[in-house]
């Protein structure tokens, strides 16, 4: 399992610096800085096209940048892989998959080794560790096809966590969970950064669910992001300059709203000659 | 059947099935039975070449194999996948097609390189068939792990830092080489059925990877083995019984939904009795319960 591990004092895990990304002739990602030491829970939050996904593909090595630099533990990407756990945006197994949740646990740490796949006693304890922080122990025997995408998305995790990674990447976790999952994945995350030392890197269309254990907060509007605290990145300046229209944030039970400043907000928006899209207003519980 | 001159055959049919039950489990995983489809079409041509020219069968076979493995691994840059590699498909069938042609090879030789042949192994092939068929076994048990999890989940595989292209050239690879070994026996056209078919139905009797990749050999195997068995008594084509064996193992025991369960007829029983009672009379004002 993660044990919670000493960083080099001085050097952030993660280090983003100026970061630029083109796809399709598009600047998707423009000028990125983030800076994330360790133990701390981030929030990337944008909406549906925002970049957030690219982003996450960025620090994977998996996406080729344009511009500036990103840095893992002091390293290049490339070296630093083994430092970082992913879950997909989009993860669906195959129903008939000959495939249990342990399996996929232990392929997490077994998976790149050729030779005799015999069973390690090494690996079925590591599996075993991994599948109960995150409750996935009920169904570790059952096909992965066949879970729900809930308990899916828990053996994907526990697949990430067996590797033992300090920076766990998560693309919209909580897309589509129900209420009670949504908390206790909430939960999770929170105990994995809190006692396990991880560093959480977790995206999300609604910031609100995440808000009781955010450290960090990174608000992604049209590929520029403003980074800080929730206090310091939710506010109505902040925000107006991201958008480049002003903004209204209403905060409701601890809950946050983000608005167009007047009613008629869009038409205005138009005159100011900007291509963003007006916030679409956030869902409110 | 044991006769001597059916010994090649019943040797190179038991090896051969090792190799494809193996090969065949991930072509399952992987979703890439298309594939699994398209290589025997395009190693026929192979076949046909060798024909032609009178070299070594296995020579030709395996070359357009491998032409057919480049084309599949390219096919994805031409667009759709499945639209790419089915021109492909034809566009092999018909070189082979005007290649046999030229020869004037006389039918049998035409009809057994389609459809197979029971004593389509000569006593000299049988070395390399079964050395190809061990070699292709051990790859495939010594990657097992890592082809798992590539074809299970290629995204994941990809973090844990297995390469992408490397998985795939070597699956196809392997494919590749069990196909041209195995044409000769089973045909082009049911190398398919040999692979896909029992490794479907081993996915359905275990959720036990490594059971189930088991499972999946021993079935190629009880498929070949009674496949030789009918067509030695009956004279009919080893092919027959390859496709038509190979198919009904699929559907008893992968087609759990074409056999009613117990659950299953229950539940049609009650809603036939809901839509009787719909039907019931012009004033069905009342809702049957329950
Ligand atoms: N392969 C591609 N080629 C061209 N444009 C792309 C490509 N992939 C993504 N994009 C564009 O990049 C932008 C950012 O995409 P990205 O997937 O990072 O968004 P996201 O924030 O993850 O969105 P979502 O919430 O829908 O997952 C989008 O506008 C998308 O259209
Ligand atoms: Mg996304």
């Amino acid at each position: 399992m993660p044990s919670s591990s000493t960083p080099a004092p001085t050097e952030p895990l993660l280090q983003i610096e100026n970061l630029g990304v083109r796809l399709g002739g598009r600047q998707v990602l423009e000028g990125l800085d983030l800076s994330l030491e360790s133990g701390v829970l981030c929030g990337l939050i944008g909406e549906n096209g925002a970049g957030k996904t690219t982003l996450l593909r960025s620090i994977l090595g998996l996406q080729r940048i344009a511009s500036g630099t990103i840095r893992l533990a002091g390293g290049s990407v490339g070296k630093a892989r083994d430092l970082v756990g992913y879950v997909p945006q989009k993860i669906a197994f195959d129903p008939q998959l000959p495939l249990r949740t342990r399996d996929l646990v232990e392929l997490g740490l077994s998976g790149r080794h050729f030779g005799l796949p015999w069973r390690r006693r090494r690996y079925q304890a590591a599996t075993k560790a991994a599948l109960a922080a995150v409750g996935a122990e009920h169904f570790a025997d059952q096909r992965l096809g066949r879970l729900s995408g809930g308990q899916q998305q828990r053996a994907v995790i526990a697949h990430a966590l067996v590797r033992e990674p300090r920076l766990l990447l998560l693309d919209e976790p909580l897309a589509n969970l129900d209420f009670r999952s949504t908390t206790s994945l909430v939960q999770l995350l929170g105990t994995l950064v809190r006692e396990h030392g991880l560093t959480v890197l977790v995206t999300a269309h609604d910031m609100n669910p995440l808000l009781p254990v955010l450290d960090r907060l990174v608000y992604l509007v049209g590929g520029r992001a403003a980074t800080g605290t929730v206090d310091e990145v939710v506010r109505p300046d902040v925000l107006s300059g991201l958008y480049g229209y002003p903004v209204t944030v209403l905060r409701h039970h601890g809950r946050f709203l983000v608005l167009p400043d007047a009613p008629d907000g869009p038409g205005e928006m138009r005159h100011a000659g900007t291509e963003l899209p007006p916030p679409s207003p956030r869902e409110e519980a | 059947m044991f006769a001597n001159y059916m010994l090649p055959t019943w040797i190179a049919a038991s090896f051969l099935a090792l190799a494809a039950g193996a090969i065949g489990y991930f072509t399952v995983i992987r979703r890439s039975v298309f594939a699994a489809h398209a290589l025997p079409l395009s190693a026929f041509p192979g076949g046909a070449a060798a024909v032609l020219t009178g070299i070594d069968p296995m020579i030709g076979l395996l070359g357009f194999a491998f032409l057919g493995v480049v084309f599949v691994q390219q096919s994805s840059r031409l667009g759709p996948k499945d639209l790419a590699i089915g021109l492909l498909l034809s566009s092999f069938l018909a070189l082979g097609a005007l290649l046999l042609s030229l020869t004037g090879a006389y039918a049998p030789a035409v009809y057994a390189l389609l459809f197979g042949e029971v004593l389509g192994i000569p006593h000299r092939e049988l070395l390399p068939t079964a050395a190809v068929s061990l070699l292709v076994l051990a790859v495939t048990v010594l990657s097992f792990r890592p082809l798992l999890l590539q074809s299970a989940a290629a995204d994941l595989a990809t973090i844990c830092g297995i390469n992408r292209a490397g998985m795939e050239w070597l699956f196809l690879g392997l494919l590749a080489i069990v196909t041209a070994t195995a044409l000769p026996v089973v045909g082009t056209l049911l190398v398919f059925t040999l692979l896909v078919a029992p490794a479907a139905a081993a996915q359905r009797l275990s959720a036990h990877p490594a059971r189930a990749f088991l499972i999946s050999i021993a079935l190629a195997e009880l498929l070949v083995w009674s496949a030789i068995a009918l067509s030695y008594w009956s004279n009919w084509p080893l092919g027959f019984f390859v496709g038509t064996l190979g198919a009904v193992l699929f559907v008893v025991l992968r087609g759990g939904g074409l056999l009613p369960s117990p659950s299953g007829i229950r539940a049609r029983l009650s809603r036939r009795e809901t839509s009787w009672h719909h039907g019931a009379g012009p004033n069905s004002g009342t809702r049957p319960d329950g």
